[in-house]
């Protein structure tokens, strides 16, 4: 344990906590007037990442293997409307399942295209990101669905379990399962040598198509649980949701000081690295930019941080 | 006293691809605890023996014994346990991996709820390392190694396997002496605990150094198997090439005119880790500099050449004072620079042998920056005609070519600007002994024809093959110039490369 966090400490790696604590304290004291601080809004921070919290855990593994999956938030819109239409006519568990069914099929459609017949995920994912929304749009003629079932929200998103928000727990359990999957499960060992040196993972008879696959089954799952979650949030399933969470997740994870060319990965900087930008979405909105401004400043903010991390 | 068992029998061998026979009813045997060497030139079969024996290509005739016992080998997992490990010449590690995350990469020792324990791996990692004398940390990713100590983390792995059989390709081609002087150390020690070792290269003084014996292929049949102590060189030269021109290296006597105006003179230059840098070079002649691994060597053909920035110093070239900022300035002054690296630096290697030959020289074959395809292809023929590159074919992709073959385009392409200095960077690095002769009469050819050559390279004798005069590089500083004529032997300038006085 002692070495595993000793190695985690160098200045690329560590900059994301440094960006976290420096933009906190700016937010602070600039935004001391306006509530920033109260526990509600810091709450609501966790609570508002969430989403883009487990999609940048999935990620990682994702761009650790050196691949991309630039659907996820399309994804995420797409599981939100099967499951609001599905819950309409059925119950709870019928609805649950669609979700999942829906991350699956995506899932796997992406991982053959790229594992079996070896065309780039960029290219997979960006058609899948089209197609995922159009079908989305297609069966709910651009109209929100209302999620009705209580249970339903009150599991993903809306309640508590005990003592803690819902959507806190659920971001908690993703940052656990992906940490434990990266750094001490034989497939997260893969994942890191499969986008390390394809070559030389083969050689150690790592089967990198089949990991290449998983991942990217694993990211769409993740996905569509993502979308379950916007569902039971805004207790509404509409084709919007999660439009552009992909480029969102990506920006954690390089955050939080993976590499974006595979070969490394690290969860714990993924988590602050979704924090710090759902940090600087709440500032921004606290400090009343109009959204075009917020856009802005949140872009000049994540090319800064990067820029910063790259530097030794 | 039994027979000793042989490690590996590869009886009778054949093989073709696409029809063409690359390996035609091979035979080769190595003992237990011997060092075998495996020589030839590319394209001669040796690779695609070892590729055969470590389950990557399948053979289509012939029999393979491993310590005596019928083998099938038809993945690379099946070599592995078989006992035959493979040093890659390419490495085969995954950098952002530790030591021993990389040793036990796919096979991580694991706890009783089935999670993987890096202390458990650093240990015993530690304990393979032990036990071949070597000195590393087993919890430093090996991003930060340097490559001899990649290579020997690559070995240890192969060890870890239980390898009875170690194959290592050019396993010397980016050591530095002392790196080398470990890397025997270690052979040595593996052939004292049973260990076969297949020594594929190109380097007949490591072949004499380090090996046992010798078995030359060439255009894919076995020529001979010899004792080391009962062979020259020369006679492995000549069963390498068939030919019998390896006189060709010898001693060029020409006196060089150094009274006129330099064509290059470099005063004071530093850049990086080069300090107050000062030669003068002057037409017509072939200048070496000679340097172990790090001494900037490589740093100052790339500070003239405008790779990198310099700090302060001047360059000036026939006479003039010249400030270069990139390539596009020293290929204006008259520079050519052909790379150390020929894969990364010399060649875009997906591309065609037309399309490299003629990227330094688009400006030629195209009208207001539209290319002249008909141009394109006359001038390609004629500089594949010219530099002899085999297959004659310009619209067959580069990487499909021999070492030898890729680095005569490298030559082609940058001769096709007519520089009047070129600066050579290991020219000959895994190039075929046959294309190396080759290479060397060019660059003598070069400067008769009134060129500047500097040539860096880590084999001395070829330096002393042709080279006016040698500048001895250490830490970043000339220290030392010396005239051909006034070195006597391999020996006299090793000596002095090392430092050793």
């Amino acid at each position: 344990m002692k070495s595993l966090l000793s190695r985690k400490i160098d200045w690329r790696a560590s900059f994301i906590y440094w960006m976290f604590g420096l933009v906190f304290i700016l937010f602070a004291i600039l935004l001391h007037g306006d509530g920033f601080l109260q526990t509600t809004n810091l709450v609501n921070i966790f609570r508002q990442t969430a989403t883009i919290t487990i999609m940048a855990v999935a990620m990682t593994l994702v761009i650790g293997s050196a691949e991309i999956d630039l659907s996820i938030g399309s994804v995420a819109g797409l599981s939100s409307v099967c499951v609001a239409l599905v819950l309409q006519h059925a119950n709870l568990a019928v609805g649950i399942l669609t979700g999942i069914a829906v991350g699956l099929v995506v899932g796997a459609i992406n991982g053959i295209l790229v594992a079996r017949f070896g065309i780039p995920s960029f290219l997979v994912t960006l058609g899948m990101q089209g197609i995922a929304s159009g079908v989305a749009a297609l069966i709910t003629n651009f109209a929100p669905i209302p999620v009705l079932n209580n249970h339903y929200n009150s599991i993903f998103g809306s309640g508590n379990f005990g003592k803690f928000p819902g959507l806190l727990v659920w971001s908690f359990v993703f940052v656990f399962l992906g940490w434990v999957t990266l750094t001490k499960t034989t497939f997260g060992r893969r994942i890191l040598a499969t986008g390390g040196n394809r070559d030389a993972a083969e050689f150690n008879g790592i089967n990198t198509k089949k990991i290449k696959f998983y991942v990217l089954l694993i990211s769409s799952l993740v996905a569509a649980i993502a979308g379950m979650l916007y569902a039971g949030r805004l207790q509404t399933g509409r084709y919007e949701f999660g439009v552009g969470d992909e480029l969102s997740a990506i920006a954690a994870v390089i955050l939080g000081g993976t590499s974006l060319f595979g070969g490394s990965g690290t969860i714990v900087g993924t988590f602050v690295g979704a924090l710090l930008v759902g940090l600087i979405n709440n500032g921004l909105i606290l400090a009343g930019l109009p959204v075009s401004e917020q856009q802005i400043v949140r872009g000049m903010i994540i090319i800064l941080a990067v820029a910063l991390a790259k530097k030794k | 006293m039994t027979q000793p068992v042989n490690a590996v029998e590869m009886n009778n061998i054949s093989k073709s691809f696409f029809g063409t026979k690359v390996l035609n009813d091979v035979s080769f045997v190595v003992r237990a605890g011997e060092i075998h060497a495996l020589a030839g030139e590319n394209g001669a079969g040796k690779s695609t023996l070892m590729k055969i024996l470590q389950g990557v290509y399948q053979k289509d005739a012939g029999e393979i014994r491993v310590a005596g016992e019928s083998k099938k080998i038809e993945s690379f997992a099946d070599a592995l346990a078989s006992g035959i490990g493979m040093v890659f010449q390419e490495f085969s590690l995954v950098p952002d991996l530790t030591v021993a995350q990389n040793i036990f990469l796919n096979r991580e020792p694991k706890n009783k709820f089935g999670m993987i324990t890096d202390n458990a791996s650093v240990k015993q990692a530690r304990e393979i390392l032990a036990n071949l004398d070597l000195d590393l940390d087993v919890t430093a990713k090996v991003r930060t190694l340097g490559r001899a100590y990649q290579q020997l983390t690559e070995i240890a792995k192969a060890i870890s396997f239980n390898a009875k059989v170690l194959i290592l390709d050019e396993p010397t081609a980016s050591l530095a002496k002392h790196e080398v002087e470990a890397l025997f150390k270690l052979l040595k020690k593996l052939t004292s605990q049973g260990v076969a070792i297949i020594y594929v290269s190109h380097r007949m003084d490591e072949i004499f150094t380090i090996c046992d014996r010798i078995t030359v292929l060439r255009d894919g049949k076995m020529i001979a198997t010899s004792n080391i102590s009962e062979i020259t060189g020369e006679e492995v030269i000549s069963q390498i090439t068939g030919r019998h021109d390896v006189q060709a290296l010898e001693v060029d006597h020409t006196e060089i005119d150094r009274s006129g105006v330099p064509a290059v003179k470099v005063t004071d230059l530093s850049a990086g880790p080069l300090k107050n840098i000062n030669f003068e070079l002057f037409p017509g002649e072939i200048l070496g500099i000679a340097g172990l691994m790090g001494s900037g060597r490589t740093e100052l053909l790339r500070a003239l050449f405008g790779m990198d920035r310099k700090e302060s110093g001047e360059i000036a070239i026939g006479g003039t004072h010249v400030d270069i900022r990139g390539a596009q300035d020293a290929m204006r002054s008259g520079m050519a620079l052909i790379p150390e690296d020929r894969r990364r630096q010399g060649l875009v290697m997906e591309h065609t042998v037309s399309s490299n030959l003629v990227a330094t020289n688009l400006r030629s074959v195209s009208h207001l920056n539209f290319l002249d395809f008909s141009k394109i292809n006359r001038l390609s023929s004629e500089m594949i005609q010219k530099f002899e590159i085999r297959p004659a074919e310009p619209n067959r992709q580069v990487k499909l070519l021999s070492g030898g073959n890729q680095q005569k385009v490298v030559f082609a392409k940058w001769m096709a600007t007519n520089p009047s200095i070129v600066l050579l960077d290991e020219p000959t690095v895994g190039v075929d002994i046959g294309t190396k002769i080759e290479i060397m009469k060019f660059v003598r050819g070069l400067a008769a024809e009134g060129k500047s050559i500097i040539i860096v390279s880590s084999e001395l004798p070829e330096l002393l093959s042709v080279c006016h005069r040698i500048l001895i590089m250490k830490n970043g500083e000339i220290k030392e110039e010396v005239l051909r004529a006034d070195i006597e032997s391999e020996d006299h300038l090793q000596v002095i490369v090392q430092g050793i006085k």
